[in-house]
């Protein structure tokens, strides 16, 4: 019978936050403090700080993983998805229970760990290698593979201190691309380089996920722990929320994350804005929380509603989405400003798929009159992902530039 | 699929074997299967410390016979010439060398050692090895280092026309002491270094306040014999003395290493058992 490659039992992890008691801050404090002391302890107060400084970033988390699986974790930032990881590699030790792991792991927290920017790019293969587990002998085997996934060929006695940083990084997860654990942990090291690369590196870990390896792969590449992913775990507060198929567990992911959220009125100006408020702004039904990521193939629906005190003879509302500081586009509720009652109101703007290309984008809005010029104004409200698109059959829509179109031009033969 | 070996030296990292994650409780006896199985980690790291110590050095490794021999010359001067303090009847540099070439290795490694954990939080923070490692690759370097200043000490003893004896075989044995001695202050200051930054600077007073109580400048035969095993309780004493009878073919005193040894082996134990008992929790609090 098969036993599970990895078996995760009540995992608790507790850190200290924000380190010690507050230095004292003259000689004086020093030593009342140090006379203090023994007393508080006594009425038993320095325990309940105690408590106060410390938190649990995994709570009773049990799963078990087969031999073969490729799991995907997701949760929000600080919801113990690297925590898991940094246990389960022996990095960190638990507070309270147990894990067994069944074979060699590998763990990728990070790409290029250890590299050191004085030695030459070969000889941080070695040295990278070995820091990640990997034997001599089993680099020397893979040498010239790393070495072309890299791209690098011709700077191998280079110090890596002259690499650009794009060159540096592609190194670095070549390297790791080629790590051979029966076991591998991945945390959010896609995210690295450019698009292109970026795509390269999916491919590769779907070709490790195909093999049969048992992957734990933390991401916020939703459209990659689709792919990737057999089986989703969702982390929230470090307590484990949902572990089922992947679109189940996304599924639970995008309601996690779609809390409702107050529009912080402060960020408004402009003399309109004392008879006109907005209240709300959603994403393609996200209500503004700072983890929407979307596909490409999603067509962009940015919600913005609000109140009028005021009947308007002729307004409409403007939303500009930004990307690098860039204005990438602007769109309005009507082609020509109209008629607003008095009263609430929702305005809402479509961004058709593919149009824009993945990053990140920062969503503004505000509504003007046209008989009196009034106006009023958000600065960068919202922020939306837009992630990069796994799918090879889109490759026509390679990325570049701000914007995309998803239909290809024509071609003619005259030969 | 691939099919890992298992038996022999790859069991370690074989798939039957299974890693048991569970609380740290207290003191852990020293692994030696695990950081045997993670001996190509160390010799990688080691590699890398010996490479990169003289990149962008015009001198490169000259730096390795420059550092000791002005040593040397500087307490001939003062030690020698300017305070008489006596040698045994071997030319005063021959006799210094002879003591500062254990020293100058012990004074380093436990410095660099002292900040080894520290300095390689991005390691710790990121991938699981036995955390002995680190320390241990801080002994590498050192070692080039002794290996080329015994070099120049033997060059010199011809100099000096001082002769080589059989004496000299037991210098290897009298290194093991030596390294252990090394490891045991050192993995127990890098250890108290990362809980409390204080050590870094405890580290080079401590060293400084070692050096006058050992026998490097002076010979032990200055405190008189009914007290000199109080001298042999500091370890330090014991090799410094084991080298110089081991180069310049004096004798050696039993005793005083035998009392060596024992403290030393003592603060070996001490040390890396106290190192075994922090080094899971270092990463999260370095």
């Amino acid at each position: 019978m098969s036993m599970p490659a990895i078996r995760v039992e009540g995992l608790w992890k507790q850190y200290q936050v924000g380190g010690r008691e507050r230095p004292p801050e003259s000689f004086r404090e020093a030593v009342t403090r140090a006379v203090a002391a023994p007393f508080r302890r006594l009425a038993g107060r320095a325990g309940a700080s105690q408590r106060d400084r410390w938190f649990w970033a995994l709570q009773d988390v049990t799963f078990t993983v087969e031999l073969g699986e490729v799991v995907g974790i997701i949760g929000r930032n600080g919801a113990g998805k690297t925590t898991l990881l940094k246990v389960l590699s022996r990095i960190t030790p638990p507070t309270r229970g147990r894990a067994e792991v069944r074979g060699r792991l590998g763990s990728l927290l990070e790409v290029g760990t250890g590299f050191h920017p004085e030695l030459t790019g070969r000889e941080n293969i070695y040295l990278n290698g070995a820091i990640l587990g990997m034997k001599r002998a089993e680099i020397r085997c893979k040498f010239d593979e790393i070495v072309a996934f890299a791209e690098v060929e011709r700077f191998l006695d280079t110090p890596v201190k002259r690499y650009s940083s794009g060159m540096a990084v592609r190194l670095a997860f070549s390297i790791a691309a080629h790590l051979d654990p029966e076991i591998l942990l991945v945390d959010e090291v896609l995210a690295v380089g450019d698009a292109r690369f970026q795509r390269k590196c999916l491919g590769k870990m779907d070709e490790v996920s195909r093999e049969g390896r048992t992957v734990l792969f933390v991401s916020h590449n939703l459209a990659a722990i689709s792919k990737l992913c057999g089986r989703g775990l969702v982390l929230g507060e470090g307590r484990l929320l949902v572990s089922g198929n992947t679109s189940e567990a996304l599924r639970a992911y995008s309601k996690e994350v779609s809390g409702s959220h107050d529009l912080p009125s402060r960020n408004f100006f402009g003399p309109l804005t004392g008879k006109l408020q907005f209240r709300g702004v959603s994403i393609n039904g996200l209500q503004g929380d700072d983890d929407v990521r979307l596909s490409p193939s999603e067509a962009v629906r940015i919600a913005v509603w609000g109140a009028s005190t005021a009947d308007l003879p002729s307004y409409r509302t403007t939303v500009s989405i930004y990307k690098d500081g860039q204005l990438v586009i602007s769109r309005h509720d009507a082609a020509e400003p109209d008629p607003l009652p008095r009263g609430d109101f929702e305005s809402e703007v479509v961004i058709p798929p593919y149009f824009l290309s993945p990053g990140e984008y920062w969503v503004e809005f505000g509504g003007y009159t046209t008989e009196t010029g009034a106006w009023t104004w958000s600065r960068d409200q919202v922020r939306f992902h837009v992630i990069d698109e796994w799918s090879k059959e889109y490759d026509t829509l390679s990325n570049m530039g701000v914007v995309n179109l998803p239909d290809a031009g024509r071609r003619v033969h005259r030969g | 699929m691939r099919d890992t070996d298992v038996g022999g030296r790859e069991t370690f990292f074989a798939r039957s074997h299974v890693t048991v994650i569970e609380p740290t409780n207290g003191w852990r006896m020293l692994d030696v299967r695990e950081l045997w199985a993670y001996r190509e980690l160390l010799w990688a790291l080691s590699l890398r410390d010996v490479k990169v110590r003289y990149k962008q050095t015009v001198l490169g490794a000259a730096w390795a016979v420059i550092q000791p021999v002005t040593a040397m010359v500087i307490f001939t001067i003062v030690f020698g010439k300017l305070a008489g303090i006596p040698s045994e009847g071997y030319p005063y540099p021959v006799f210094v060398f002879a003591g500062l070439l254990p020293w100058t290795f012990f004074a380093n490694a436990i410095g660099t050692i002292g900040g080894s954990v520290v300095g390689s939080a991005h390691l710790i923070t990121k991938v699981y090895f036995p955390r002995l490692i680190i320390p241990l690759t801080s002994i590498g370097s050192g070692l080039v280092d002794l290996a080329v200043s015994s070099g120049v000490l033997l060059v010199i003893m011809l100099y000096y026309r001082v002769p080589w004896t059989p004496n000299l075989a037991a210098a290897p044995l009298l290194l093991l002491g030596l390294i252990g001695t090394a490891l045991g202050v050192g993995t127990l200051l890098s250890a108290l270094t990362v809980a409390y930054r204080d050590f870094r600077y405890v580290i080079p007073f401590l060293v400084q306040m070692w050096l006058y109580a050992t026998p490097v400048v002076y010979p032990a035969s200055l405190i008189p014999e009914r007290w000199r095993w109080v001298l042999y309780l500091n370890p330090m004493a014991g090799w410094i003395e084991g080298f110089r009878s081991a180069f310049l073919g004096k004798p050696f005193d039993l005793a005083g290493l035998v009392i060596s040894a024992v403290v030393g082996g003592l603060l070996f134990l001490g040390g890396v058992a106290y190192f075994g008992k922090v080094e899971r929790r270092f990463a999260d609090i370095i």
